[in-house]
């Protein structure tokens, strides 16, 4: 296999299983709450519907708020297809860097911001400027984290940080990989909108961050952006499953073992998502204007991280 | 014990201290902030015991244990029985707001390991390198003492600095005399029992543990 279809693989799974992901966190949710909850499938069920009825755009709104959705999705897409998910041997080699992936990411968050804003809608500008004063804080700290494990691994190139791990297993217990993991766990929560920053399952309007923005959005535009925030979640919990957990991934592009790789991810990430279910059960959504002292103490901790990496090793 | 396993463990002991220090800049509630504190003693104690372990020696070992009794449970819980005992129980309103004080205590931090550069280069070892974050706790409870306004959250700078200073003792010496251990622990014990006193006289006089109402004279 070469390292285009690896590369293409990672998308097209990456495609089909957010969702599912998605529903698995809301079906062990709803479990751990006492209630039935829906099939892990329904995402899927609902991004079907919302992609069979008619596309529906508001007046007055220009060219972004049609782009948006687009740009959002293969933004993500891309990340998804070069970050080292299933295989070391990711398609474009070194592009797969972490300044790449960062701002990819920034990209879809930054236009989906913008389609928010073109409406011109009292909760579209509020949930966009909610959105970006979270960015704007939990970039630095994405960066940050992940710069604390490259500092050991000597690139900033994704899959060399993994393949360095896979290399010497020890590190993964060292002081500064224990930071940049919780660094990079509290800000995946503020990047995909969980519980305590944003609450996904919310539509009181006072509150929301998240779905404030795609308020306008209806039917094939919202499922692109439902489908790339969901995949949004799935590709940061596969970040932090491969960054700092990365066994079972492949270090060649022979197809048994990008195949196993996958189904290694796939169990990570469902761990992850399980793990996060039950963390969202047990703590409550903080008020916004504490959410900058939660990514301030994440801030500090990916600094710490980098700082331990360079003073004490 | 690998080289390797004892480099990182006196690491991730030492990184714990600091990051309680964190916590305490962080959290506004005194209860967080003293548990904050009381698992700083256990991860100090943690400490000992790795040096202990790999010296193969057993006083450290019997430090660790002195250190757990009375910084990771005597002083915490006499602490807790202070916040308990009635008024507000946070830190409501800092002299420096939370995020602003968690970029200063990084700053502080950063300062600690760019001036102990040398101190470690005279004696490069696993022990020696973790010196900095002793002196970054040091750092950190002078700020917190000088950033905070209640009582309690002032106390627990103080024993702040006396972690981190505890934390360079461990880390710079093969560990210190057993009977400074205790003189110094017994100082501390009793310094926060007067601290007990002086808040329950403070809230009859003024209902409140608010260091401000303290600044003038009267007879």
């Amino acid at each position: 296999m070469s390292r285009a279809v690896v590369g293409f693989l990672q998308v097209v799974v990456l495609v089909a299983g957010a969702p599912i992901l998605a529903g698995l966190v809301r079906k062990v949710r709803a479990r751990l709450e006492g209630r039935a909850g829906p099939p892990i499938a329904q995402p899927w069920r609902d991004l079907r519907k919302l992609l069979g009825k008619e596309r529906i755009v508001p007046e007055h709104t220009s060219w972004v708020f049609a782009v948006a959705p687009l740009v959002v999705m293969c933004s993500v897409g891309l990340v998804a297809a070069i970050v080292p998910f299933a295989s070391t041997r990711t398609p474009f080699g070194s592009a797969g860097d972490l300044f790449a992936v960062v701002y990819l990411l920034l990209l879809g968050t930054v236009f989906l911001a913008l389609g928010g804003l073109d409406p011109g809608t009292a909760f579209g500008g509020m949930g966009a400027s909610r959105e970006m004063t979270l960015a704007a804080l939990a970039e630095p700290t994405v960066l940050l984290a992940v710069f604390a494990l490259s500092v050991p691994a000597g690139s900033s190139n994704l899959s060399a940080i993994v393949a360095a791990t896979l290399a010497h297993p020890a590190r993964v217990a060292t002081l500064q990989s224990v930071l940049a993991l919780a660094a990079f766990a509290v800000v995946t929560l503020a990047e995909c909108g969980r519980l305590p920053v944003d609450n996904p399952s919310t539509h009181l309007e006072l509150t929301m961050i998240h779905e404030a923005m795609v308020l306008e959005y209806a039917g094939p535009d919202l499922a692109l952006v439902e489908l790339a925030s969901a995949m949004r979640l799935a590709v940061f919990a596969g970040l932090l499953a491969n960054l700092f957990f990365p066994w079972g991934i492949a270090t060649t592009t022979s197809p048994l073992e990008v195949v196993l790789g996958m189904a290694a991810l796939a169990g990570k990430v469902a761990c992850l998502g399980v793990a996060l279910a039950v963390f969202e059960v047990f703590v409550a959504k903080l008020r916004l204007f504490r959410v900058p002292e939660l990514l301030a103490a994440s801030f500090v901790l990916a600094f710490l991280a980098v700082t331990a990496s360079f003073f004490l090793t | 014990m690998t080289e390797t396993a004892y480099a990182q463990l006196l690491d991730l002991g030492a990184g714990l201290v600091l990051v309680c220090a964190f916590v305490v800049v962080w959290r506004r509630g005194l209860v967080a902030i003293v548990r904050a504190l009381a698992v700083q003693g256990f991860a100090l104690a943690a400490v000992a015991v790795v040096l202990g372990v790999h010296q193969h020696a057993l006083e450290p070992v019997v430090v660790a244990a002195l250190v757990v009794a009375v910084k990771g449970v005597a002083v915490p819980r006499v602490l807790l029985r202070v916040v308990r005992s009635g008024g507000e129980a946070r830190e409501s309103d800092p002299l420096i707001n939370i995020p602003t004080s968690l970029v200063g205590a990084a700053v502080l931090t950063l300062v600690a390991y760019a001036t102990t550069r040398g101190v470690v280069a005279v004696s490069p070892s696993p022990a020696t390198r973790a010196i900095p974050i002793g002196l970054a706790v040091v750092l950190i409870g002078f700020f917190v003492l000088a950033s905070r306004r209640k009582a309690i959250t002032q106390v627990v700078g103080f024993l702040l600095i006396d972690n981190g200073i505890a934390l360079v003792a461990f880390l710079a010496t093969a560990g210190l005399p057993l009977v400074v251990e205790l003189g110094a622990a017994l100082d501390l014990l009793l310094a926060v029992l007067v601290l007990q006193v002086l808040a329950a006289r403070m809230r009859t006089k003024f209902g409140g543990l608010d260091l401000d109402q303290l600044q003038e004279l009267r007879d």
